[in-house]
């Protein structure tokens, strides 16, 4: 595997959090580490897992294999392998693989001796997944209210949820965490767009600089947040966005039952205004 | 060691405004001064000002702000001019568009009439910041990236409050103007036509959405880990490539075996972003005029189970 032109010189041992020197080396261009081992090691039985299970479904159709989480009968036990038991198993090996692949990102960055943000983001994420297939279900008492992994069960899965709580759209939660979807996207095509455009002038031009880029953005919009602050943004946005999508389900089912639209009869009974006639709601 | 993390600017140095290059600028439409907020100089540059006005722009931010005072006094009627009940009731409040028997036609004021013209205003306004947004790009010399991007944007908006409801032959197929009736006409939409996450173009759309979170997140993760090194100076670094491109890059190879370059991470977030609007619309437009039921649809074509 050929290394990148300067690669050989940051090539060099040291940053790991466990096991030292033992598992200090690379495999190609993947770096390997003790979390690299475990790593490996969980995603492939947990891949392995995913495979025996489409196996006793009986489909290969990739679109249709589903691994199912147990029966609500089964609570917070155990259950056999073909019951839900591969569920568990893979969602411990999923777990596991993202925590040991957080933990092989910081021994990386520390090799290298840059800032932590990126594991310290993907927490984020794992965060969220751990909220929907284990601090949910421990809360609701059934490994039942996890979500299957397959393409099109998952999404029925969130349809089912979504209309237990009636319209889903009205958590307030859940606006949140849309809102910060959309405004990662569009903060995401901005700063693309704006480094493009600078870095590809018209035809014949010289390249364009950051004052191009604040000059542009302020008379646009009055506003440019800057080189560093556009990263900040950015990050901000996107993490927000995973942790309200786990707040807004995490709420539901554990001290939220009813259908979501309901929640905002509390606002409309405010005292002052509960009895006021017309309007919408009057 | 790890022992600095760039998250909030500590120390903020403040000179007089940054007024802005010119190039092709004409500057009589350029406010001349800046003012300053240390809030957002805790995140970003503190500066805020200069703007650029000048006729296209005076005009949109005129039709946006006349779309949004005619909403406004739509609910403002709908309140019955009681301020208590304008507030109690403002999300549930709705502008909607007409009745289906009006076609294509043009209703009376009250009967969604009045929704049409609202709307004109707003796609005037969006259009007209969509040149904007490539005048300013010409005046100074830049690509016209942030235009196409936000072209792509625009399409989704026409496909839903326009080219959709022309195809569909009836005004009434547009989104209504409202908090909540917005969101009751997104699930209606779903449920009308056989749920939507069997819509392909809807999937690939909340894959490139997603996607866009993942990646801004990767990417400004990255370059805030390097900022100790200056790789915040994407476009230098794009040129001249120093330490920070370097670790940022061996990073991601390091990670999962492959990384992108300081310019090409660029376009991979122009494109995942560009992808979610576009193929949002044209998800949304061959609903109800293509496809009728996006269950059957994807039972007929095998990625739905067919009990």
């Amino acid at each position: 595997m050929a290394l990148l032109s300067f690669e050989r010189k940051y090539r060099v041992p040291g940053g790991t959090l466990v096991g030292g020197n033992l598992f200090d080396f690379w495999v190609g261009p993947f770096f390997v580490g003790f979390f690299g081992v475990t790593t490996f090691f969980f995603a492939a039985l947990g891949t392995i897992l995913i495979f025996y299970g489409a196996a006793i479904q009986g489909t290969w159709n990739p679109w249709l294999i589903s691994i199912n989480a147990p029966a609500i009968e089964y609570g917070l036990g155990l259950a056999p392998l073909r019951e839900g038991g591969l569920w568990q198993l893979i969602t411990l090996c999923a777990t596991l693989a993202f925590i040991s692949w957080a933990l092989r990102e910081v021994e990386i960055a520390r090799k290298l001796g840059i800032g932590l943000h990126v594991p310290v983001a993907f927490g984020v994420a794992i965060l969220a997944y751990v909220t929907l297939v284990i601090i949910r279900p421990i809360l609701m008492g059934a490994w039942a209210h996890g979500f299957p992994y397959g393409i099109f069960s998952h999404l029925d899965w969130v349809s089912n949820v979504g209309y237990t709580y009636g319209n889903f759209q009205y958590n307030p939660a859940h606006m949140l965490a849309v809102t910060f979807f959309f405004t990662t996207c569009l903060a995401l095509a901005l700063h693309g767009a704006l480094i493009l455009s600078a870095a590809n002038p018209a035809r014949g031009q010289l390249m364009k600089t950051p004052d191009h880029e604040d000059t542009f953005f302020r008379d646009l919009i009055g506003y440019s947040v800057g080189t560093l602050g556009i990263h900040r943004l950015g990050l901000l946005l996107a993490l927000n966005a995973g942790f309200w999508s786990a707040v807004c389900i995490v709420i539901s089912g554990t001290i939220w039952f009813e259908a979501w639209s309901e929640w905002w009869n509390g606002w409309l009974q405010l005292p002052f205004w509960a009895d006021i006639p017309g309007g919408v709601n009057g | 060691m790890a022992e600095y993390q760039n998250i909030f600017t500590q120390v903020q140095v403040r000179g007089a405004p940054e007024l802005g290059i010119v190039e092709g600028v004409e500057l009589g439409n350029r406010s001349g001064g800046g003012t300053f907020s240390a809030f957002l100089g805790r995140l970003g540059n503190a500066q805020l000002g200069p703007i650029y006005l000048g006729a296209i722009g005076t005009i949109s931010l005129a039709c946006g702000l006349i779309w949004f005072v005619m909403v406004g006094l739509w609910f403002w009627d709908t309140a019955g001019y009681n301020p208590a009940v304008f507030v109690r009731d403002l999300f549930w409040m709705s502008l909607p568009p007409p009745a289906p028997e009006y076609g294509l036609s043009i209703p009376p004021m009250r009967e969604g009439g009045y929704f049409l013209i609202a709307s004109f205003f707003l796609l005037i306004s969006v259009l007209l910041w969509w040149v904007r947004t490539y005048l300013r790009a010409e005046a100074l010399g830049m690509g016209k990236h942030v235009s196409w991007a936000f072209a792509s944007a625009i399409w989704l908006f026409l496909v839903l409050g326009l080219i959709r409801p022309i195809f569909m032959g009836s005004w009434s197929e547009a989104v209504p103007y409202g908090i909540f009736p917005h969101l009751d006409w997104t699930n209606t939409f779903s449920l009308t036509y056989g749920n939507l996450f069997y819509n392909p173009f809807h999937a690939l759309s909340i894959v490139f959405l997603y996607g866009s979170a993942l990646l801004f997140a990767m990417h400004g993760a990255t370059i805030l880990a390097v900022s100790r090194l200056g790789g915040d100076r994407e476009l230098e670094q794009i040129v001249d490539r120093g330490t920070a491109s370097e670790r940022a890059a061996l990073f991601w190879r390091w990670t999962m075996g492959f990384n992108a370059t300081m310019e090409g991470i660029h376009r991979w977030a122009w494109w995942f972003a560009v992808l979610t609007t576009l193929t949002g619309g044209i998800g949304i437009l061959l609903t109800g005029t293509v496809v009728d039921n996006w269950f059957v649809w994807a039972q007929q074509h095998g990625y739905a189970p067919l009990d």
